[in-house]
Formats: C-alpha cells, sequence, structure tokens
C-alpha cells in the first residue's frame, strides 16, 4: 500500500532522510517512532504532497507522490501534527467545505457529515463553531476531515500530541475502530506504549534512518541481544547478589528499593540462563522468584536512540 | 467556469468574512467618510460662490475628480491590506498543508482566494455608487464616464490584488509580504508619478534649444501610474502634455492596460506555480 524506496530530503548539507525503505502492508497500522527532528515529519509531507524529496520514490496504493500528486491526494487523509482550524466556522460548516475541496456532492456530504460526527463522537457539537471545540475535539474533528472521501491510508501526525489522558483514550478508541475498517494507518507519535497497543508494526527512525522495524517483541529481539532479569530471594540479599556478580554474563546489576529484588542484564544464551538458574540454587541462593522484566516500547526507544530525552 | 462559482475557497471566505460584523462596520465607515467628503464639498462650494447657494456643473465635474482620485486612494489603501496575507495567513494559521493535501487544483485555490479577497472592495466601491450619483443632480458628468471609471477600479483592484496574493504566496510571514505589497504599490502609484516629473523636468532642462524637446523615458512610468491614467480620461490635455513630452502617441491608457494586464497574468501564474512544492522529478 505505501511503498519508500531509498528516499532522500536535503536541506542545504542538513540530511532529514537518509535513504529511507519502507513497506507497509494494505489494512496494517504502522507505527513511526523517532525524536524530534528525526524525520518523521518530513517522511509524512512527502507522502502527503507537500514537499519534494531530493531524491529516491514513495508511492502511496501503486501512485508515485511526485508523477501523481493528486492521485496520491485522493488515497490519503493527512492529518499534520501541528494544524489550525477556521474560527467562523462551524463543525458541520469544516467537513463541507473540505468534502466540497474533495469534489464530494452537498447531498452527498448531508449524508456523510452526520456519520462521521458519530464516528468522532462530535455529532453534539455540529452546530458549535469550531474554534470553542475543545483541543481534543479539534483533534477529533480534523480525523473526521481526514475521512470525509473515505481514503484507503490515514497519515496521522501525533495525533494524540497534548491531549489529555481521557482524549488520548478516545482517540486510540477511534483509530481502532478505523483499523477494523480496513482503513491503512500510518501514525507517529510519542505515546510509544500506546502505539504498541495499537499497531501492527513499529518502525524507529534515528537521524532519518530506519535503525528497526517489526512488532514490538520483534524489534526487542532484533536491537537487544540481552534480557532484563529480575531475582528475588527472601534472605542472604549479599551472598545472591556476590554470586550473581561472579557469572560472565551478568551486567549491570542494581539493588531495588524493597532490599530483597535486583535486576542485571543478561547476556547468555538461555541456556547458560537456565543453567544459571540452576547453580544459584545448588548454592543454596534464597531464590523466591527469577523473571526475565518486562521491558516495554519506551525503554526499547531509548536504548536505540542512545538515550536522548524525549520531548 | 462552474468550478470557480462554486468553489469551495471562494465559498468559504465569503461565509467567514461576510459573517464578521468588522466587515459591515467597514462598509458604514466608507459611506459616512465619502457622504461627509460630498456633503463637505458642496457646502464649500456652494459657499464659495459669493454666498448664493449655487452648485455648478463644473463644480460638480471637479467635486466627481476629487472623489474618483480619493476612492482610488483608498483603493490603493486597503487592496494590499485585503490581499497580501491570503496565503501566508492561511500558512501561519496551520491550515494551508491541510488544504493543499485536498484535490483541489492551485489554480482554483489562488483564483478563489483573489476574488474573494477583492469581492468586499468590490462590495465598498458598488455600495459607493449611488452616494456617486449625487453628481448626476448637478451635471458635468456623462454615465459613461462613471461606468469607465468604475471599471478602471475593478481593473486596478485585480492587478494590485493579484500582486498581493503573489507576495503573499511567495513569502511565508503576512507581516513581510504586506510591507513587500505596499512597497510596490507605493512605487506603482506614488514613485513611477515622481520618475515621470523627473524626467519631463529633465526633458525641459536639457533640451532648450528652441525646438519642442522629447524623451521617451517619461512615457514608461507614466503608463505604470494609475493615478495619471485616471487623471488623463478627466483631462485629455493630461495626455497631450506626455505625448508632446515623450513624443510617443501610442494612448497610455492602452498601454496601461497592456501593462497592467501582464503583471496580473505574470502574478496568477507565478502564485500557481510557487503554490505547491516542485514535485516534477529532475
Amino acid at each position: 500500500m505505501i511503498e519508500i524506496l531509498d528516499l532522500t530530503k536535503r536541506y542545504g548539507k542538513f540530511t532529514a532522510l537518509d535513504s529511507l525503505n519502507l513497506n507497509i502492508e494494505k489494512g496494517s497500522v504502522f507505527g513511526f517512532v523517532g525524536q524530534n527532528g528525526a524525520g518523521k515529519s518530513t517522511t509524512f509531507s512527502i507522502l502527503a504532497t507537500l514537499l519534494a524529496p531530493t531524491s529516491g520514490s514513495a508511492y502511496v496504493n501503486g501512485y508515485d507522490v511526485q508523477k501523481e500528486p493528486k492521485l496520491v491526494r485522493k488515497q490519503i487523509g493527512y492529518m499534520p501534527d501541528f494544524f489550525g482550524v477556521y474560527d467562523q466556522l462551524k463543525a458541520d460548516e469544516y467537513l463541507h467545505f473540505y468534502g466540497a475541496s474533495y469534489g464530494i456532492p452537498f447531498a452527498e456530504r448531508e449524508k456523510l457529515i452526520p456519520q462521521l460526527l458519530d464516528l468522532v463522537n462530535l455529532s453534539h457539537k455540529r452546530e458549535s463553531y469550531v474554534d470553542l471545540l475543545s483541543r481534543g475535539m479539534k483533534q477529533r474533528l480534523c480525523l473526521a476531515r481526514c475521512l470525509i472521501h473515505d481514503p484507503e491510508v490515514l497519515i496521522l501526525d501525533e495525533p494524540a500530541s497534548g491531549l489529555d489522558p481521557r482524549a488520548r483514550v478516545e482517540m486510540r478508541e477511534i483509530l481502532k475502530e478505523l483499523k477494523c475498517m480496513g482503513k491503512t494507518i500510518l501514525i507517529s507519535s510519542h505515546i510509544l506504549p500506546e502505539l504498541a497497543e495499537m499497531c501492527d508494526t513499529i518502525g524507529i527512525i534515528d537521524q532519518g534512518k530506519l535503525v528497526a522495524k517489526g512488532s514490538v517483541a520483534d524489534i526487542q529481539a532484533q536491537l537487544r541481544g540481552e534480557r532484563l532479569i529480575s531475582v528475588k530471594v527472601h534472605s542472604e540479599l549479599e551472598k545472591a547478589v556476590s554470586f550473581f556478580e561472579d557469572d560472565p554474563n551478568v551486567f549491570k546489576l542494581t539493588l531495588l528499593e524493597d532490599n530483597v529484588t535486583f535486576q542485571f542484564t543478561y547476556k547468555g544464551t538461555p541456556e547458560e540462563q537456565t543453567e544459571l538458574l540452576k547453580r544459584a540454587i545448588l548454592n543454596n541462593i534464597a531464590i523466591t522468584s527469577f523473571a526475565e522484566a518486562e521491558t516495554d516500547l519506551e525503554d526499547v526507544f531509548m536504548e536505540i536512540t542512545k538515550g536522548v530525552e524525549l520531548t | 467556469m462552474k468550478n470557480l462559482v462554486v468553489n469551495p475557497v471562494l465559498n468559504k471566505e465569503f461565509k467567514l468574512r461576510f459573517r464578521s460584523f468588522k466587515s459591515y462596520l467597514g462598509v458604514l465607515f466608507y459611506l459616512l467618510a465619502l457622504g461627509l467628503i460630498i456633503v463637505g464639498f458642496i457646502f464649500i462650494e456652494s459657499l464659495s460662490n459669493n454666498m448664493q447657494g449655487f452648485f455648478k456643473p463644473d463644480q460638480s465635474r471637479t467635486m466627481f475628480m476629487v472623489l474618483s482620485i480619493l476612492q482610488l486612494g483608498l483603493i490603493l489603501f486597503i487592496t494590499p491590506g485585503l490581499t497580501a496575507g491570503v496565503i501566508s495567513s492561511e500558512r501561519e494559521r496551520q491550515t494551508l498543508n491541510i488544504m493543499l493535501t485536498t484535490t483541489q487544483s492551485s489554480s482554483s485555490i489562488i483564483l478563489s482566494k483573489l476574488f474573494s479577497s477583492i469581492s468586499y472592495l468590490i462590495l465598498l466601491i458598488a455600495a459607493s455608487l449611488p452616494l456617486y450619483s449625487f453628481v448626476f443632480l448637478f451635471g458635468g458628468i456623462s454615465p459613461g464616464q462613471l461606468l469607465t471609471t468604475m471599471g478602471f477600479y475593478l481593473f486596478t483592484i485585480l492587478v494590485y490584488g493579484s500582486l498581493g496574493v503573489l507576495f503573499s504566496t511567495l513569502i511565508r510571514k503576512t507581516i513581510v509580504s504586506m510591507v513587500t505589497t505596499y512597497g510596490v504599490t507605493l512605487f506603482l502609484a506614488g514613485g513611477t508619478a515622481f520618475l515621470t516629473l523627473i524626467f519631463m523636468q529633465l526633458t525641459n532642462a536639457y533640451g532648450y534649444t528652441g525646438t519642442q524637446p522629447t524623451n521617451p523615458l517619461a512615457y514608461f512610468p507614466a503608463m505604470l501610474n494609475p493615478v495619471i491614467i485616471l487623471m488623463s480620461t478627466f483631462e485629455p490635455e493630461m495626455t497631450n502634455e506626455i505625448t508632446r513630452s515623450t513624443g510617443i502617441e501610442f494612448p497610455l491608457w492602452i498601454s496601461y492596460l497592456i501593462s497592467y494586464t501582464l503583471i496580473f497574468i505574470g502574478a496568477v501564474l507565478l502564485s500557481i506555480k510557487k503554490l505547491r512544492p516542485n514535485m516534477k522529478k529532475g
């Protein structure tokens, strides 16, 4: 559905996108993760025909964004990270305007708009002026606007940014519904755990390059040949710590605040991990729990992007 | 044509502009100012006739000329303000990108933006027509002259409006676009008049050899100046003077029409080309 081949975008000496390659299947939800300035919005802008690449190609539903931009625009619904609204328009007039911009006849828009407002839970705000809506409502209205011409692909740049937790949950529910409708969704977000929940595939972009792609589990396996192990003992904590520290595959051992649990990074194979546990029990270490600690997407992201703080 | 008439951008712009109470206040104050000028002019001219209270046809004609020049001044002052932010303000308001991802063509967006922004000015002029009809009470002006002046206004608004839209498309910041448009307008309305005068003075100063000296240079700034063109429709002697001085007999107003039509076409085409990025592969 979306194919990106060696896409490069340079602004003078600065390379925003560096030979990006990406393939997104029809009907899938792809999460784009990266720091500010990593190249997410540049990629989205090129796909939305708002920016010409320096080199490379991008295709949406088989249409070349450079050669057939008008056909690409019919295929996509684009929601930018920052967008404005027209102060003096009511919610339904706002949707009428964009519907007319896509050439949808008035009678058809009259049927479509109530359905879209219902989808984004804004039926009660149909007659309200857009500038009087809350930020969350504006985001949802913008999403309804993206859907007015029934595009196959949705390009959503940070759709949940700046929303309160309740609005985020509402947005997530709507996106899940759109996924069920079979839309191909390309979404970027800083709310990484939410992406993990919604997306079939995730791509991590750093300095214009795609550094990882796959499901959350795939990415963890792909990029971290190590596991975080959490061990809990009921007595003789020092003896346990000393035992595990002696193992050559154990790194970064840290004690937790409860004084009975410690965690370490284990770089050995699963077989070696089994052996380690066996030896610990044979050495009378009073283990009550030995488990791999769950690492979330945010940890993976921080690891890959070398700990640069998320904004 | 149908696309332009039922154009969504045009429709939206009309809604936004005429929903605002400020627009109606603008019309009210414009008509009040024009009305005051007319009443004041008639009053002062009547007093100056030895307190006889007459208002002669030639005074009516002078009033029409004063009104027309004033109205032209207002047009040149208001047009950049109405047009120089039509695209850049959408960009600043972060609504332009969304509009550009719709299937509307660039030409449809630019033309509807231009027509919607100048429509307010056209409304002002149309609303002022009943006030203009005062001159028919006293004579001195033919309906044809009034229609010519109105046609001249429409044409001038369109050209200066297209310049405003062009700078608004090329320049990201509305304030910079406004300053640039006002600068160009000032040059075309004031700078060219100044250049015409300088060239004519130079001709007179250096060419005094007994025969009538000519210098074609003065013709070119004169043909770009809307005030000179408007004045020349009232005072044919002015055109004759420029012809004598420049030695070019080609009618000044036709040169104005041609040059301003070229400016209009160039500005609109460039705006259309620059609205969206050039996506063509090299």
